[in-house]
């Protein structure tokens, strides 16, 4: 963390508050690109995938991928924005090799979606999570370029235009965030959002979910915004966090020394954690936005937008109350088991499998299953360990087999894939011992083993209790049921 | 047989009178004989032709053949045609091969007609002369010192010449009408929709149309039933029905309303064009058709608006010839900007860059409001008195041009006087209307179109009223004297 982020953090610094705004590029899952019928799928050979429409060669022309429009539809309806009933795709004009056409077709004065607004929460650790709500501006449709590879040629460029014509939502917020923590909780909800939408897989690595961020800073109590900055290349959460925090501190060393930020674009260098001066404003381009003649204004009816409003999934907010309220869950334990739609089917799948159970499954999905995944570097979708099996591990809790103690080995057990918890437990025979009889005469054995401790006991010291059960778990292994033994200790004692 | 119309050569074809391959071979060397003079041809397909033409005969035979099969035509070097040369007349596309056909050219491989070739035009479409040709002006065959029009110049004169039939166009600001006039022949521009623009190399899109060039009304009928229609591909087709359009061609005109703009012909319009409009009006009113005249008031706002619309959507349309992917390339680029610079300065000839330039200027931050909002509005405009004349009348007829051919070179570098030569083709692009240009008669040897204006969609009236005036006249069947 930074002096200047310590110090924000802290109240220290009162003189300077941090103005942000967020642009995140979600690339939409369709099949094919949002203009040419040309697959989107990820990884290929360089231009497999482009045909003459992606190239860009001379006599074709665009025709929308009605897919893409459901998709932007779906996140206008999620984030309780107006879908727009006319929207209009616009030329951005622009030279560069990776753009096959020399322009990008998007949409500029009437976006699809208008206006929503998603709510975030910061210090979610603490049940007291406090909560904000972020505005967002717009979301519009546009097709993304291809690629330029400058290694690998020798002085020259390669042009990849796989990616040319493949769909995004570019969604714009407000500048609503007033710190680096409050973008990254927004920019997390998005996340999760389209991925419950699942009209993006949000793999950051492979660039299907990128922002762009808008930075800038003015003395606490003003009402006009400070010069911003546009701060490109942040390719994880992380390096959104570290990019803005490295941006505010240079914004306010700048004001601070009585000069005045310059309106750029900056890059982010995230090995040398720097921002980078791109283009100036004076530099900056003059798109020549004009409304496609090539493509008609995208009019979407009431009953379209109906009918895409039928298809909604339970939403993270909705999902999050429902479990508050139909499983009794914590707000704390009902934000981190819905943070991903994966996570919330997981935890449903073992509350179910383990018959009602839903504490332990809570307690388990978020304590032990989260930790050992964490550690493992895995996904939920990746778990070694099924919903099934862990409620089924949770059943044989609940119906006394084994003790939560004796859960843990269960659950070390299935993860290293020796089978589920009842084959473990056979296996390794660790069913509980609750036959009255056997405890009862482990603990009369003790009772005559330990004369002293029994006077003591008798004596009034309530602390040599805890020997004794200690005693009769050692001589079952831990496998006696603890509640018996503490009935049967108190009654023979 | 090369004096003989499309329908006359199908009747021939279907009744074995000649073969797809004889017709063919008979087109063919008319093209070696008259081309170098005419030089409408920017590239001649001979193999595929004779092939084609052996495939249409084997239809033919057995029975699966089509009105046009066998039909030699040629397309404007402005349509893609899969593995064949397309120029656009650009030094831009000068090494192109077209990995497609365009949805118009795939139309007409379908029903059964031989391509010839690929006409000479206007680079880009942008010209009134064909003079911006990187392969040089397209002769006009009543005299070789005058210009065949355009920019469809090289189908225009290759159709009055007997080279060929029938040809296709494109029409963006007159590019059918004009030559068709210049040249004499008839030129048929649908309405915006009418014909898909997949495949048709863009110049501006939302003026740009494709339509038929032929002698006869009747052809023209012939070749838009095949080229008229909805395609998925282009998202500004239209799905209204295509009707058959050779059903209508002899119905009575008899009540007929023809609406005549006063500001057609007004100031700057040549006297004997006038009188040879006026002799056809005439002629009008002995079929039946009665004339009222009407005013298109935003007429004059129309060559303005033109060139402001226009050359916004080409700066943005040519930005893809950039020497990455296909086309020229400047020698030995020094860096990114160079190849650029040097690829599109040496690549695109001057009224093509002055039209990009232009559009450029149009659509920057802070004049985008002042120059293409306001044309748009001005459109909108001209649509409206349209609009209110077909409340009044059924069509509009005027001069195509305000002159006949006039002499190569003469207006090169004049751009605005150039520009002039589309004043009454112009309004009905901005608009989106049908018009044909028909013979109508000459002046000093050289030919005067009639241009008669249609609503939305009714191609087939202006095609009945173009037919019913070729039936009563015969100057659509004049040929110039050395190309009999």
């Amino acid at each position: 963390m930074s002096d200047t982020d310590l110090q924000l953090e802290c109240g220290n610094l009162m003189d300077w508050e941090v103005v942000i705004g967020l642009e995140i590029h979600a690339q939409l899952a369709t099949k094919s690109k949002i203009f040419s019928a040309a697959s989107t799928a990820y990884g290929a050979e360089p231009n497999t995938q482009a045909c003459a429409i992606d190239l860009g060669l001379p006599g074709v022309l665009p025709v929308l991928n009605m897919a893409a429009v459901k998709m932007a539809t779906k996140f206008g309806l999620a984030t309780g924005a107006r879908v727009a009933s006319r929207s209009i795709f616009a030329r951005k004009n622009y030279f560069y090799p990776d753009l096959p056409k020399g322009y990008q077709i998007s949409q500029y004065e009437l976006p699809i979606v208008v206006g929503g607004q998603v709510e975030i929460e910061i210090d979610s650790e603490k049940e007291s999570g406090v909560s904000k709500t972020i505005g967002i501006t717009r979301a519009h449709l546009e097709e993304d370029a291809g690629k330029s590879l400058h290694e690998d040629f020798h002085g020259l460029t390669g042009i990849d235009l796989n990616r040319a014509g493949t769909p995004l939502l570019e969604i714009v917020s407000e500048p609503d965030m007033r710190s680096a923590r409050e973008a990254i909780a927004y920019m997390k909800k998005i996340h999760s959002l389209v991925r419950y939408l699942e009209i993006c897989d949000g793999n950051m690595q492979e660039g299907s979910f990128r922002c762009d961020a808008n930075v800038s800073v003015r003395p606490k109590g003003r009402d006009e915004f400070g010069t911003r900055t546009e701060l490109k290349n942040l390719n994880s959460f992380r390096f959104v966090e570290r990019a803005i925090d490295y941006e505010v501190e240079r914004q306010i060393d700048i004001l601070e020394g009585g000069g005045t930020v310059i309106q750029e674009t900056r890059l982010y260098d995230a090995d040398n954690n720097e921002t980078r001066s791109m283009r100036s404003k004076e530099d900056a381009y003059d798109y020549r936005y004009f409304p496609d003649p090539d493509l008609l204004p995208l009019e979407l009816d009431d009953a379209y937008i109906e009918s895409v409003h039928q298809t909604l999934p339970e939403l993270p907010d909705e999902k999050k109350q429902r479990f508050i309220y139909e499983f009794g869950l914590t707000p704390y334990e009902a934000s981190v088991l819905t943070a991903s739609r994966e996570l919330a089917e997981f935890f449903e799948a073992t509350e179910k499998a383990s018959d009602g159970e839903t504490k332990q499954a809570a307690n388990w999905v978020m304590g032990d299953l989260l930790g050992a995944l964490n550690k493992a570097g895995l996904e939920i979708t990746q778990s070694p360990v099924s919903a099934q099996m862990l409620g089924g591990m949770i059943r044989r809790i609940a119906d006394d087999t084994i003790s939560g103690k004796i859960a843990k080995q269960v659950f070390e057990a299935m993860w290293a894939g020796e089978g589920d918890a009842d084959t473990v437990i056979e296996t390794k025979g660790l069913k509980q011992v609750s036959d009255s009889g056997a405890i009862e005469k482990i603990i009369d054995d003790i009772i005559d083993a330990n004369p002293q401790q029994v006077e003591q006991y008798k004596a009034g010291k309530d602390k040599v209790f805890g020997f004794f059960v200690g005693q009769v778990m050692k001589a079952t292994q831990g496998k006696a049921n603890p509640a018996q033994v503490n009935d049967l200790l108190k009654k023979k004692l | 047989m090369y004096l003989k119309s499309i329908a006359e050569l199908s009747q021939a074809l279907h009744a074995g009178e000649i073969s797809s391959r004889e017709l063919t071979g008979i087109f063919l060397s008319r093209i070696k004989q008259h081309n170098p003079e005419l030089n409408s041809f920017i590239t001649v397909t001979e193999e595929q032709a004779l092939t084609s033409s052996q495939e249409a005969d084997r239809r033919l035979k057995s029975g699966e053949a089509g009105v046009l099969t066998g039909i030699p035509i040629v397309h404007k070097d402005i349509f893609c045609t899969d593995g064949i040369l397309t120029t656009c007349a650009s030094k831009m596309l000068h090494n192109f091969i077209a990995p497609y056909d365009a949805s118009c050219v795939s139309k007409f491989k379908q029903a059964g007609t031989v391509m010839l070739g690929k006409t000479n035009m206007d680079e880009f479409a942008m010209g009134s002369s064909n003079e911006t040709s990187f392969y040089g002006p397209v002769k006009n065959p009543w005299d070789s010192a005058k210009v065949s029009g355009g920019s469809s110049g090289g189908s225009a004169a290759a159709v009055t010449a007997c080279l060929v039939p029938g040809a296709t166009g494109t029409d963006t600001g007159g590019s059918i009408r004009q030559p068709a006039a210049l040249c004499g022949c008839t030129g048929l521009k649908p309405t915006y929709g009418r014909v898909s623009r997949y495949g048709m190399i863009a110049f501006a899109s939302s003026l740009d149309q494709g339509g038929p060039i032929t002698r006869t009304a009747q052809d023209a009928a012939l070749m838009l039933g095949v080229m008229a229609g909805f395609d998925e591909k282009d998202s500004t087709s239209m799905e209204t029905p295509v009707p058959d359009y050779t059903a209508s061609l002899n119905d009575s005109i008899a009540g007929v309303k023809i609406g005549l703009p006063k500001e057609f012909f007004g100031d700057g319009l040549d006297n004997g064009v006038a009188r040879v409009i006026d002799e056809a009006i005439k002629e009008y009113q002995n079929l039946g058709a009665t004339v009222v005249d009407i005013s298109l008031p935003n007429s004059s706002l129309s060559v303005p608006a033109y060139y402001v619309v226009a050359p916004a959507e080409c700066s943005s349309n040519l930005a893809r010839y950039d020497g990455v992917r296909f086309g020229y390339r400047c020698d030995n680029p020094a860096d990114l900007m160079d190849l650029y610079k040097r690829t599109r300065g040496e690549g695109f000839g001057a009224e093509v860059k002055r039209r990009i330039m232009i559009g450029t200027y149009v659509l920057s931050a802070g004049y985008y409001d002042a120059y293409y909002l306001k044309a748009q509005q001005i459109r909108r405009l001209i649509s409206n008195d349209f609009t209110n004349a077909f409340n009044e009348v059924d069509v509009i007829m005027g001069p195509t041009t305000p002159s006949t051919a006039f002499a190569l070179g003469a207006k090169v570098d004049d751009p605005i006087t150039m520009y002039l030569s589309d004043i009454y083709t112009i309004a009905v692009n901005l608009a989106g209307l049908p018009a044909i240009s028909v013979p109508a008669g000459f002046v000093n040897k050289l030919p005067v179109g009639l241009q008669i204006i249609g609503n939305y969609f009714e191609e087939a009236r202006l095609l009945n009223v173009a037919h019913r005036y070729q039936q009563v006249t015969d100057w659509h069947q004049r040929i110039p004297a050395q190309y009999e």
